[in-house]
């Protein structure tokens, strides 16, 4: 084989503590390597020019290149060798900057690992044989798991552009987050009112089927090709038969279930639908608080349904759905302030969080959109807001700012102030954090126009006094404590990863960070894409966004989704195992360890039974070919010769 | 204390200061991103010349005079509310606690009286196992110049049980003062032999 090397200097990131001249030069002397050089950018377009120029001028039949990691420039230059007519696997590639040069400022200490990494590359590239991918088909159905304001977005764009889109939702309604508040800053605009007409749309569109009250059961498959199981969770309601007439609710005797779409302000009947413009509209029973299905003696839902829908026997049911990529839009929980025993820890009725406040605000709320107090019901004429909380804490575990309190709490205490103009509001901030368009303005307007008393310090306690509470904080910017009485605290409680993030990453195989937001494949470059392919992501579930963030992100996800649709088939991985029939026992332990259930039997002429991998399914893990006795099964790309070649290199 | 409008701080600020007082404190002073919580929750912000808030503050620039010879640091009650709800996991306390030793050290104390009760208290658990309080109080009173403070008390604290005329019988009382001749060994020790090389490691902040 005629093999050559090409050095990366990297501009300085790798020849300030490499000396790449070196490399190349030591290169020249390892077996089969007819040209070595370094290079200036080797991933530019003249760098990748001069590889193809080799290859012609001196007859290469392998390249390695000895620059970045391969996460970033691998399929670069996998592409340059094709152009210039080798298979792109007869290419390899040595990380000397993340692996040496990013690492160690030692220089010669550099140089020769360097000189290492690029011999142990030659050494594989020896080994290496051109491998081809085939053609899948794509199955042109989208998944979005989550039906919050991202998901809906992601949805409809999609639906939009002619695709099958299969929404899940754990709720029993859409909209999420959103569905919840009152109006959204900076335009002051209702929530539900932008927000109604797209779920609307999820609803009435054709190519858009919903399951609400449903979770993610399982994901099998790839890119292109996933199936997915969705458990139906019990509703007691047959949703194909309930219009959503609202009858059962009203008779219902068990009026003190847990109200969650009111954060817990109120009560709900057992079986209910939670507001008015739900979708679906149906009625679902909480099974805690039913009376008949707690053995006692009622069903009066079932006798006053006009269409007979209640079914007290009904199970949670498993549907398959197969698609070709998923979008997941699982969104955020908010943060429990009950861990603040300083600001109460949860005993105060009247210490609510920011998201009770918007149910408070909402018409469609507990109080019909009046403001109240929670524990005695009359009008707060002292309101207090306390930002940061659960945010920019490391002694809760949340050192990280959750982006939307700052600006959720300004638009709280403006409306507060259009409700109640004799109200008096206060704002404990630290700092403002408010970098969107429109947004640093509108925190001036709440103190300008609205006269909202900021105030620069947290709050060291909150105790009662009579049937007020006190706050006790501090002005830091005058240096001295602060109290105010007030009648209502409102918590600026902040963004925490959606209930179950983990469990479900690990059905998706895609990563998250330690809170539970799920990992983009690139901060800045590929914002919405997991490392998992066919993977997206759009909304809070990356981490704390505000509605337009949420919003732009669905779309985003929408447009990687389509551009993945617009073609036909995808090229399947070659890097897949692969049995040598002539030397397999069939002994069958690669399928017993195979953990994707890539490899089957198959019966040759004669009855006789070998191993056969399905390259569709296989992800080239390679636990098959270190279990494999007599070394049958190989994983292309990645063989036994290949690493041993690297090893023997390494340690000759 | 007196205040200035306008400070040098290539001029004032004394970085080998934040670094002994992260030191010897163990706490990270930089974390601190002043949010007030100390100042809210501390119950002598009344009387503090500097709030908590702003000691830590001026740790962070540097201002070993400000500091030490503040009279926060002496008021401090050591209640440590500061360090139960610092956000950033910061002992203020402690700090503070390390802030009153430094200042001794210096020869900076604000505080004379405050200190004189330090060691009277303390000479006291070393002599008698326990505080004995009827010892103590005229024993400090006198020191601090001011022979007859609380003694109205006196009749009725008496009267109560709270003060006794003989101190209470502690076992072992020596192993008690043994206590401190191994703290006060262990301390002069510490500091004769760690302080310069485990100090080279640390950058200066």
């Amino acid at each position: 084989m005629r093999i050559g090397v090409f050095v990366c200097n990297c501009g300085t990131n790798i020849a300030g503590t490499v000396d790449t001249k070196k490399v190349a030069a030591e290169a020249l002397g390892f077996a089969d390597v007819v040209y070595a050089t370094n290079y200036m950018y080797t991933c530019s377009e003249p760098g990748q020019q001069e590889i193809q120029r080799a290859i012609a001028e001196q007859g290469l039949q392998g390249v390695v290149v000895a620059a970045c990691s391969p996460r970033m420039h691998e399929p670069t230059f996998r592409r340059a060798v094709e152009k210039a007519g080798l298979n792109r696997y007869m290419f390899e590639m040595a990380n000397i900057r993340e692996h040496v040069s990013w690492i160690g400022n030692d220089r010669e200490a550099n140089t020769s690992k360097a000189i290492d990494l690029v011999r142990m590359a030659v050494a594989k590239l020896r080994f290496n044989a051109p491998l081809f991918s085939s053609k899948m088909p794509v199955n042109k159905r989208l998944l979005v798991i989550g039906g919050g304001v991202a998901g809906i977005q992601a949805a409809l764009d999609c639906a939009d552009g002619g695709m099958d889109v299969v929404m899940v939702e754990r709720q029993q309604y859409i909209g999420g987050k959103m569905a919840k508040l009152d109006k959204t800053f900076p335009t002051i605009d209702c929530s539900s009112c932008i927000l109604g007409p797209k779920m609307v749309d999820v609803a009435q569109k054709e190519n858009i089927t919903l399951y609400a009250a449903s979770e993610i059961e399982s994901i099998s498959g790839y890119i292109g090709n996933f199936t997915v199981e969705i458990r139906k969770k019990t509703t007691f309601v047959n949703w194909e038969a309930c219009t959503g007439c609202g009858a059962c609710m009203e008779k219902c005797p068990s009026k003190k279930a847990a109200d969650y779409f009111n954060e817990g302000l109120g009560a709900a009947r057992a079986i209910n639908i939670p507001f008015p413009q739900a979708i679906p509209k149906k009625a679902m029973i909480d099974a805690a608080y039913c009376r008949q299905l707690n053995g006692k003696k009622c069903g009066v839902c079932a006798k006053i349904c006009p269409v007979k829908a209640i079914d007290f026997e009904m199970k949670d049911e498993i549907v398959t759905e197969k698609v070709g990529a998923i979008i997941v839009a699982t969104g955020y929980d908010l943060f429990d302030h009950a861990v603040y025993g300083e600001y109460g820890g949860g005993r105060y009725p009247d210490v609510i969080s920011g998201l009770q406040y918007e149910r408070i605000l909402s018409a469609s709320g507990p109080f019909g959109g009046h403001i109240r107090r929670p524990s005695d019901g009359k009008e707060p004429k002292e309101i207090v807001f306390i930002s940061c909380v659960g945010s920019r804490d490391a002694s809760v575990g949340r050192p990280y700012c959750s982006g939307i309190c700052c600006m959720y709490i300004a638009k709280q205490a403006i409306l507060t102030r259009d409700h109640l103009p004799e109200s008096n509001s206060y704002v404990f901030y630290m700092d403002i954090r408010s970098p969107g368009k429109n947004y640093d303005e509108f925190v001036r307007r709440a103190q300008e126009e609205y006269g909202v008393q900021y105030i620069r310090g947290r709050v060291g306690k909150i105790y009662r006094r009579g049937e007020r509470m006190v706050v006790q904080g501090a002005d830091t910017l005058l240096g001295v404590q602060v109290e105010v009485e007030a009648d209502l605290v409102v918590l600026a409680t902040g963004v925490e990863s959606s209930l179950g993030a983990g469990e479900l990453a690990e059905k998706l195989r895609i990563s998250y960070d330690q809170y539970g937001f799920y990992m983009e494949s690139h901060p800045k470059l590929r914002p919405v894409e997991t490392n998992t392919a066919g993977v997206y992501l759009a909304g809070a579930c990356q981490g704390p966004k505000d509605i337009p963030s949420s919003v732009a992100q669905g779309s985003a996800a929408a447009s990687k989704v389509q551009s993945l649709f617009a073609h036909d088939t995808i090229e399947t991985n070659p890097q897949v195992a692969l049995v040598n029939e002539r030397n397999c026992i069939a002994c069958g332990k690669c399928i017993q360890v195979c953990p994707f259930g890539a490899i089957q039997w198959k019966e040759l002429r004669g009855g006789i039974k070998k191993a056969e991998v399905l390259a569709s399914v296989c992800q080239g893990c390679g636990v098959c070919n270190a279990t494999c006795p007599p070394k049958a099964i190989q994983l292309q790309h990645a063989t036994d010769n290949q690493i041993l070649a690297e090893v023997n290199e390494l340690c000759a | 204390m007196e205040r200035t409008n306008t400070l040098s701080i290539q001029q004032s600020r004394d970085s080998e200061f934040i670094r002994e007082v992260e030191e010897e404190s163990g706490q990270s002073v930089s974390k601190c991103y002043q949010c007030g919580n100390c100042m809210a929750s501390c119950v002598y912000t009344f009387a503090y010349d500097y709030p908590v808030t702003q000691i830590m503050r001026l740790i962070q620039l540097g201002q070993r005079d400000s500091v030490l010879k503040s009279d926060a640091i002496w008021l401090c009650a050591n209640c440590q509310a500061c360090t139960t709800r610092c956000p950033n996991n910061i002992d203020v306390a402690q700090v503070m606690e390390t802030l009153r030793i430094m200042s001794r050290k210096e020869h900076t104390v604000s505080q004379p009286d405050i200190q004189a009760f330090y060691d009277e208290f303390l000479r006291s658990v070393k002599t008698f196992g326990r505080v004995f309080e009827t010892g103590l109080l005229p024993v400090y009173n006198f020191r601090a110049k001011k022979p007859f403070t609380d003694l109205d008390l006196a009749p009725r604290l008496l009267k109560k049980g709270k003060l006794t005329f003989f101190p209470a019988m502690v076992k072992k009382r020596q192993k008690i003062a043994e206590i401190f001749e191994v703290v006060k060994r262990d301390r002069f020790s510490k500091d004769g032999k760690t302080r310069p090389e485990a100090h080279s490691a640390k950058t200066d902040s």
